[in-house]
């Protein structure tokens, strides 16, 4: 109970104690995280409602162009996930470091698959 | 023996040690998750074209399931900001949506499996297709009655989003005109064997996410009252999963649903 008689103390005299404060010391505010999760919110909607919108544009844009989109407003709505919900805009360099080597391998594993584009198995619908 | 750097940072890391273990688990999910969209683009690609199944998937309830998830996402992140400030009551509250929001997202998954698992491809002895949803299949009788149409040929039951208006009819079909009959399950085509082991795996994740989200927002919050800090970084560790689960899923709805 005693720290939760510090965190009450903490907050009336202002100042963050380190159970209010995020991995870099910073303050944590209620508010300010309230308008970030609906900033977030609002841009997954908007990425959604687009990633929709092309899959139904006409014939004459090809399936290749379409993928290309979609996927890429999927990395964008991947990105601001990651970056605003997970942190990771402001994380640790240990943090990157690992997330690096898990770009690289990921890279390659996708990487090997396109390579091999001229040995892909055809027909591969059953 | 007390657990060293379950609150404070470790010097050499800057990490408390469950904040860099559950980055190094999601890098190896990353690859697990990996591992199945490489298969995914290898069978896509090598498909002969208008062989890949398009539009199988109901786009309404995927997008429905997305908003869902995004919204579990806030509130799991909202949870532990609340703990961040000391307010446990709404600690309660976001995570109890949260709880209910991932319930919702089974459920609806639940809903579209049962689907697919009830509808049926029935070939029939006269070389047409009956294709819809099982409404009788008792074995003591002699047919089997489906809500559905018939089709010439499979080809007609390849990009269904191009067919507008498709009529479904109920079908009594005798047993004794089926060639072969067989549900949308995972051993349908190759298409609908990476759509069920992809959301599968993802749902199981979020069964796993939502027994640990569940544990701290009930038997788990004692820890509150005697260690906060400690209590505040399990919140943290655990929204840290589900954020990973919410990232897979906005890949899984394009490339399953869209593309």
């Amino acid at each position: 109970m005693s720290d939760l008689h510090e965190l009450k103390s903490a907050a009336q005299a202002g100042e963050p104690s380190a159970a209010q404060a995020d991995s870099h010391g910073h303050p944590v505010d209620f508010n300010l995280y309230l308008r970030r999760c609906a900033f977030v919110f609002v841009a997954v909607l908007c990425a959604v409602a687009l990633m929709i919108g092309i899959s139904f544009l006409p014939e004459h844009y090809t399936w290749t162009h379409k993928v290309a989109l979609i996927l890429g407003i999927a990395c964008c709505n991947a990105f601001i996930v990651a970056g605003f919900l997970m942190h990771l805009i402001s994380e640790k360099k240990l943090v990157y470091m690992l997330l690096a080597f898990t770009v690289f391998f990921f890279a390659g594993l996708m990487g090997l698959t396109i390579y091999a584009m001229n040995d892909f198995p055809t027909g591969t619908t059953h | 023996m007390d657990i060293p750097y379950t609150v404070q940072a470790r010097p050499d890391t800057g990490l408390y040690n469950a904040k860099l273990g559950i980055w190094l688990f999601l890098a190896s999910e990353v690859m697990l998750f990996g591992g199945l969209f490489s298969a995914y683009v290898l069978l896509r690609v090598g498909a002969d074209p208008g062989t890949w199944p398009h539009g199988w998937q109901n786009v309404t309830l995927g997008t429905v399931n997305t908003i869902v998830l995004a919204l579990s996402a806030i509130t799991t992140l909202m949870a532990w900001v609340a703990c961040k400030v000391g307010q446990f009551g709404k600690f309660k509250f976001f995570h109890g949506c949260t709880l209910l929001l991932a319930l919702s997202f089974l459920c609806i998954k639940l809903f579209e499996y049962h689907d697919h698992l009830t509808h049926y491809e029935i070939h029939l002895t006269d070389g047409r297709i009956a294709d819809g949803h099982m409404k009788e299949n008792n074995p003591a009788e002699d047919y089997v009655m489906i809500d559905g149409r018939y089709v010439s040929d499979e080809s007609a039951l390849i990009d269904l989003r191009a067919q507008k208006d498709v009529r479904e009819t109920e079908i009594k079909i005798p047993r004794s005109e089926i060639k072969d009959m067989q549900s949308y399950g995972p051993w349908h085509n190759d298409y609908l064997a990476l759509y069920f082991t992809m959301t599968g795996l993802h749902a199981l994740h979020i069964l796993g996410g939502s027994i640990v989200i569940g544990y701290l927002w009930g038997p788990g919050r004692k820890m509150w009252r005697t260690d906060p800090e400690r209590f505040t970084n399990r919140v943290e560790v655990s929204g840290l999963f589900w954020h990973f689960v919410d990232l897979v899923w906005i890949f899984l709805f394009p490339v399953l649903y869209l593309t």
